[in-house]
């Protein structure tokens, strides 16, 4: 793939899910590398949220396995140590902590996991508020901010969790359309710092922009991988063509 | 002439007399009634020794009344926390234990339990245990029962993203429970643990029947030596109508602080 040389970071072997009859997964199998940038589209249903939430085990994969950083994801200490040390995620929804206000949205989880001391969380979430550049809005509740400083916040605290790749569920898709260039701005921003991430969006405009990766899901599976440029110009997949033609015709 | 007053009071013409100081008026009428216009208030006439003495005597009561229902409130949030969370498990072992504790304690009428504890349990544990805390104890188990199920839904009533958002951000389950879930939980069940502090003052009656010296305790041993029980139950219904009534507007109070934080 993009980078074969290298040993990869996250491994995920043959990963089925199931929702009772439904299957969401259907025997995935990927590897990403530290820097990698992955985008991943596909009708709903396909299985692409599925896929993300499994390797933060939001959800819990019947089959297969899934190992970050050669550690097994599961529900043993050192499978929470290996997802609290490296995997950070965004909602599509924030999923913001109503009654706390953005600075202690952002501390709670280096002081409570990471058992940083306060000062130093502080210092830690004033530098990425700083990054995401609503320095000034510390003090305030969730509730007082726009949809789109909403999501950056969101995007700072799971920073402050010093991750290794980054997981962003559809970070646009609840924001108003003025608001939507403002996240991606920061999300991009973060992948030309290096970031390694895997981003489920329709945003295709900012998939070609940050990508360097293409995967296109459909029914659970994975029907096509491939870099941005000849994802978007020759997609081998009759489905992928379909859909792309679809979302990027207006 | 009885009725005529009656008619006066309901039937009057005038639109300006507001609707309660009718029906005040008419519940009064009908008090007056019962003792063919002989009010015994002497017995509670702040103005003689006497009447001071038994109101005082009366008043005192409060102290145990408060103390009693706070004291058991406390007690019954903490057991009813304790039984909610396994009620939330996935595990069906534990769902079992909510129910069945839920489903016990909820059968046992408070009289009954507070009987069974005052006079039951020294037998079966060979302790003795004083009046107030036989009564502490027989309310809180009784009211544990509906606090469970109060945090069980004030629980389930928080959106799932909070737990995910926890989740991500590597909080254990008692960090999730005491940082992000319950904050918002009690705010939301706060209406309903404020009916149930009004619901015990009231319970905390019954606890008379041990000899605890509460408000309904005094009030009937003054009646016994006073034989004015009209006049005396009249000053027990108002002592817990005052209490009740500073209790909801507290918790109204409460209510509108956390709602603007």
């Amino acid at each position: 793939m993009s980078a074969p040389t290298q040993k990869p970071f996250i491994q995920i072997s043959n990963v089925s899910k199931y929702f009772a009859a439904f299957q969401a997964l259907d025997n995935v199998s990927l590897d990403i590398t530290l820097g990698q940038k992955l985008v991943i589209c596909g009708p709903s249903g396909s299985g692409k949220s599925t896929l993300i939430r499994c390797i933060n085990r939001l959800e819990q994969h019947e089959a297969g396995e899934i190992r970050i950083d050669g550690t097994l994801v599961d529900d043993s200490p050192s499978g929470r140590e290996a997802l609290r040390n490296n995997v950070g995620m965004v909602f599509q929804q924030f999923n913001l902590f109503p009654h706390l206000t953005i600075l202690e949205n952002l501390m709670l989880g280096p002081v409570r996991a990471r058992k940083l001391p306060d000062a130093e969380a502080r210092e830690l979430a004033m530098n990425y508020l700083e990054r995401v550049k609503i320095p000034e809005q510390l003090d305030k509740y969730p509730g007082q901010l726009s949809g789109g400083q909403q999501q950056r916040v969101a995007i700072a605290r799971a920073l402050c969790m010093a991750p290794k790749i980054m997981l962003f569920d559809e970070p646009t898709s609840a924001l108003d359309p003025e608001m939507i260039a403002e996240v991606l701005d920061v999300i991009e921003e973060l992948a030309d710092s290096g970031m390694t991430m895997i981003c489920v969006t329709h945003e295709m405009g900012f998939a070609r922009q940050v990508a360097d990766m293409m995967l296109f899901m459909d029914h659970g599976r994975i029907v096509e991988m491939a870099p941005p440029k000849t994802f978007f110009t020759a997609p081998e997949s009759d489905r992928c063509k379909l859909f792309l033609s679809q979302i990027l015709r207006h | 002439m009885l009725l005529n007053a009656v008619k006066n009071i309901i039937g009057s013409d005038a639109p300006a007399t507001p609707m309660l100081f009718r029906l005040l008026g008419l519940a009064a009428l009908l008090g007056l009634g019962g003792c063919s216009g002989n009010w015994g208030w002497y017995v509670v006439n702040p103005a003689t020794e006497t009447g001071r003495r038994n109101l005082s005597f009366l008043i005192d009561g409060l102290y145990f009344t408060i103390g009693l229902s706070v004291t058991a409130i406390l007690i019954s949030i903490c057991l009813g926390l304790m039984v909610a969370l396994p009620g939330l498990s996935r595990r069906r072992s534990s769902k079992a234990i909510n129910r069945v504790y839920v489903e016990l304690v909820r059968a046992i009428p408070i009289l009954v339990l507070i009987l069974w504890v005052y006079y039951g349990l020294p037998q079966v544990a060979s302790l003795s245990i004083s009046v107030f805390w036989a009564g502490v104890l027989a309310l809180a188990i009784s009211d544990s029962a509906f606090q469970a199920e109060i945090f069980r839904a004030g629980i389930q009533s928080i959106d799932r993203g909070q737990y995910e958002a926890a989740h991500s951000v590597s909080l254990n389950y008692r960090d999730t429970m005491r940082y992000v879930i319950l904050p918002q939980a009690i705010k939301r069940i706060l209406p309903a643990l404020g009916n149930q502090l009004v619901y015990m003052l009231k319970m905390s009656s019954l606890v008379s029947v041990i000899g605890m010296q509460e408000l309904t305790r005094r009030a009937n041993e003054l009646v016994v030596t006073e034989y004015r029980p009209l006049e005396i139950y009249t000053v027990l219904v108002l002592e817990y109508l005052v209490v009740i009534l500073i209790v909801s507007a507290g918790v109204r109070w409460l209510e509108r602080r956390l709602e603007t934080s």
